[in-house]
């Protein structure tokens, strides 16, 4: 006991020894506070969000334009890459195919995770549960910065000899070993190690997560008093816990099959444009990659999205003004996605030949896999009815996520039944499915939760006009975009071809794309590059209300009931200025005979010692 | 500011944050290592009949090594209930030979390193192979290393055995690989189609040996580095803070038991089936 009481009395001593004045380095740029590292994650991924739209949008001139020089930015992607990668200043097909890599890599891993798991989580579940920071913060610290390397590590891969990687996000061998075999350090090694890089720093944060969850809650918030959002959160930091090793491990063997020659997914009597077989040890299995890859890609796929549809829960719940409906269902939801999630993921290689009665396994797992998704997008329907509904831009957003991510879930079906995957596989309609899931899908939940927190952030308020504007021209142009991806698709357009499938074209003697089809990647393209012009409402918005927006007038501008909005805004190191003490469930609006239409989580039920 | 539960446990879940961590961790170093396992299998099951490497390993080194690692799964054990009765004196005798056999461990295994980067096989343009070694012990030659390096032939003393076909030697085949020997022989540049030494390029068998052993290899040397700081500099804590002192070796020697379990499994996989 003596021991404890002199190591509580040396704990106040090094708490007072830390009020001095951190200085910028200490504040900034290596801080341990969650708020911090949360808002360095933020932006650091808006930023990857807008370089790979970027990337995107001079690929779409490729399709729409193919062999045609680029506007604007033509002579400058020359100067850059070369008249090799750049002929004329178009865009050549080894530069789109990087681009196209890249593309995916980005928004996928340095864009949407950080931002809905390594920012969104970090700056807010601890407030809502009622902590005074992460578990352990200098993991946290040093999640971001194995986080921000791995993006250095990515982005210089563009201008090494030979170019960044380009045998796509999903770099399946033998083509990942042999498309840059000219150079050791080549794009594709870059892209391993930044992976590694990326793969530590959601390792770091998906420990912290979890420990956090589990060992910080304040007193009185059990399991079932946890808002939705934070259950999302948990199950994600699960998925990337448990889901990503293997394809570090796989990523480790592709290095070595890069750079010390090993054979791990190159089989036997492999030729490249000849007739004598490469000089390799041989009998690897390129299955082999293709099935660690899709360990990890297909949970990926709900750690992009819950995170989204715990943001949209609060958003609906604070703005419909009533209890979310069928919590209990969503929480147990999303634990039977987090577990299915792990068990379907050959959905994606049906086309392997890897045989029938896998196939049959992997495809009613992935129809098993949609109960959990349509009971939560069920309750989140159904918590709008009868709501008295405030139509604020986070609303908008929360309220546009439903139907879109409603598409992208009911066309990936199609896409799960293998009889119908073969058809579609690889075409324009896997592209325009998961973008629905995650574009108007997740980055609408993301938009949501900016324009809902921001206040709390910092303290003022986002425009709502230039914010409704955003939403709307966002809406219009998603749909604009992604929609006539789908008849291109059922049409057999295949994905990852720098003219846009010019190349099979019908002709009077063979039968191929018809030109209306093809057409269509001219709308497309000027579809994305409107959406691009419609974000610029949003990029001034974010930046000018930080100084001029309308300041907030409390703590809790949104009338919210959960934790978060209990602490100063914004709030300090160590979040609350006084012991939190949770009471009762995360949404308690508009409770018969209460005063106001919220009864904050923190408020003592009356007659009630506890 | 104070994060809560760094030293005691809380109450409803009965961990101190470390703890909680520390499995998480494990849990995802389970699924790092259980899909390289996987890969083995799967490499293994997908090789041609005949093909897979066998007896390369020199087991009673392996054994050895098995024993080193079990030793110090044990006094990183005492160490840790030496420390929880006080007994600094003790933990730290303990913790010292945990830190001895990991060295001894990672010593041993580079010399099984060194054994295998100069022994060699040769593939002959008439088809038939041996393994061996070459004349002056060079480490890592390939196929191209002989044009480079101008050779008209090179002095090969070959095994008694070839690992694919022990049997037919089965006079030899209770001889112990690498001490046994042939006469050598003179082997012409011409004649031979490939030569690899026993490194990861050899085989998926010994690339998926060296990728697993060496990531091993790195968490044996990080588990150890860690023990020795909490031994070493980070000591100083069991006078501030005795409780979360006990909790950084409770942790450490967690991930120690990984690890040696990990060897648990990787012996049996690859030195003996």
């Amino acid at each position: 006991m003596d021991a404890t009481k002199h190591a509580g009395h040396h704990h106040d001593v090094h708490s007072d020894s830390h009020h001095h004045e951190l200085n910028f380095w200490q504040k900034y740029i290596f801080s341990t506070d969650h708020k911090v590292i949360g808002i360095q994650y933020g932006v650091m991924a808006l930023i990857f969000l807008f370089l790979g739209f970027c990337l995107m949008m001079m690929m779409r001139w490729s399709i729409a334009y193919p062999d045609t020089p680029i506007p604007v930015v033509g002579k400058l992607l020359l100067s850059v890459f070369g008249p090799e990668a750049m002929p004329n200043g178009a865009m050549g097909p080894d530069l789109y195919n990087s681009f196209g890599a890249m593309h995916g890599t980005i928004m996928v891993f340095l864009a949407i995770v950080p931002l809905a798991f390594g920012a969104f989580g970090n700056y807010v579940v601890p407030l809502q549960i009622g902590a005074p920071d992460m578990a352990f913060p200098r993991l946290n610290m040093a999640s971001f910065q194995c986080f921000f390397l791995g993006g250095v590590v990515m982005f210089s891969s563009f201008f090494i000899p030979g170019g960044a990687a380009k045998s796509g996000w999903t770099s399946y061998s033998p083509l990942a070993t042999f498309a840059e075999r000219g150079y050791d350090w080549n794009g594709q090694t870059f892209w391993l190690i930044g992976m590694v890089l990326l793969i530590t720093s959601s390792l770091l944060g998906a420990v912290n997560f979890i420990a956090t969850i589990i060992q910080l809650r304040a007193p009185g918030m059990t399991w079932m008093r946890m808002p939705f959002f934070c259950w999302a959160q948990f199950i994600t930091a699960f998925l990337l816990l448990l889901a990503f090793p293997p394809l570090e491990a796989a990523g480790i063997m592709q290095l070595m099959d890069n750079l010390a020659g090993t054979s791990f997914f190159l089989p036997s009597g492999l030729m490249l444009g000849g007739t004598t077989p490469v000089p390799i040890s041989g009998g690897g299995s390129p299955l082999l990659w293709q099935h660690l890859f899709w360990f990890l890609g297909h949970p990926e796929v709900y750690v992009l999205i819950l995170p989204a549809m715990g943001i949209v829960a609060e958003v609906i719940a604070n703005n419909t003004r009533k209890p979310i409906w069928g919590y209990k269902s969503l929480v147990y939801s999303v634990f039977a996605l987090g577990f299915l999630s792990f068990i379907v993921w050959a959905h994606h290689m049906y086309l392997t030949g890897m045989g029938t009665k896998i196939s049959t396994f992997f495809q009613t797992t992935t129809m098993i896999i949609s109960i959990p998704s349509v009971i939560i997008l069920t309750c989140l329907f159904v918590s709008l009815w009868g709501g008295s509904i405030r139509f604020n831009t986070q609303m908008l957003f929360a309220l546009a996520f439903l139907p879109m991510f409603g598409i992208g879930g009911l066309t990936g079906l199609p896409l799960g039944f293998n009889f119908a995957d073969l058809h579609l596989h690889d075409t324009y309609y896997v592209i325009a499915h998961f973008h629905y899931v995650v574009a108007p899908g997740t980055i609408f939940g993301l938009f949501a939760g900016i324009y809902h927190w921001y206040p709390k952030i910092t303290g003022r308020f986002m425009n709502e006009f230039w914010g409704k504007t955003h939403f709307w021209l966002s809406l219009i142009f998603m749909n604009v975009v992604f929609q006539p991806m789908f008849l291109q698709g059922m049409h057999g357009m295949l994905r990852r071809m720098y003219n846009g499938g010019a190349t099979y074209a019908a002709t009077a003697e063979q039968i191929g794309l018809p030109q209306a089809i093809l057409d269509l990647n001219k709308w497309v393209s000027h579809g994305a590059w409107f959406l691009g012009l419609a974000q610029i409402p949003f990029i001034i918005n974010f930046f000018w209300s930080i100084q001029k927006g309308k300041k907030v007038t409390s703590d809790n501008p949104w009338d919210a009931t959960t934790v978060e909005w209990q602490t100063p805004t914004p709030p300090p190191h160590g979040n609350f200025s006084k012991p939190i003490t949770v009471h009762r469930g995360p949404y308690e609006y508009s409770v018969p005979g209460h005063a106001s239409d919220f009864t904050p989580q923190t408020e003592p039920v009356k007659g009630s010692k506890h | 500011m104070e994060i809560p539960y760094t030293d005691k446990a809380r109450p409803d879940t009965g961990l101190f944050n470390a703890k909680v961590g520390i499995w998480l961790f494990l849990a995802s170093e389970i699924m790092l290592f259980g899909a390289l396992f996987s890969a083995y299998i799967l490499l293994r099951v997908g090789a041609d009949p005949g093909t897979w490497p066998q007896g390369l390993l020199n087991i009673p080194i392996g054994t050895f090594n098995t024993a080193v690692l079990i030793t110090s799964s044990v006094t990183v054990v005492l160490g840790w209930a030496s420390l929880k009765m006080g007994n600094f004196g003790a933990y730290r005798k303990y913790q010292a030979i945990t830190i001895l056999c990991a060295l001894g461990f990672l010593g041993i295994k580079s010399f099984e390193y060194k054994d295998k980067w100069t022994h060699y096989e040769v593939w002959k343009t008439d088809g038939t192979r041996m393994t061996g070694h070459i004349e002056g012990s060079p480490w890592f030659w390939k196929t191209e290393t002989l044009t480079k390096l101008k050779l008209e032939s090179i002095k090969f003393t070959p095994d008694a055995t070839h690992y694919n076909d022990p049997k037919t030697h089965a006079a030899d085949a209770k001889a112990d690989h690498g001490t046994a020997h042939k006469e050598a022989v003179e082997i012409k540049t011409s004649e031979i189609k490939r030569l690899s030494a026993f490194v990861p390029a050899h085989s998926t068998f010994f690339a998926i040996y060296f990728t697993i052993t060496a990531l091993h290899g790195l968490h044996v040397l990080c588990g150890a580095l860690v023990i020795a700081y909490i031994l070493g500099p980070g000591a100083k804590m069991w006078k501030t803070n005795p409780e979360q002192y006990m909790n950084r070796v409770e942790v450490s020697g967690l991930f120690w038991h990984f690890v040696d379990l990990v060897w648990i499994f990787l012996f049996p996989v690859v030195y003996l089936l």
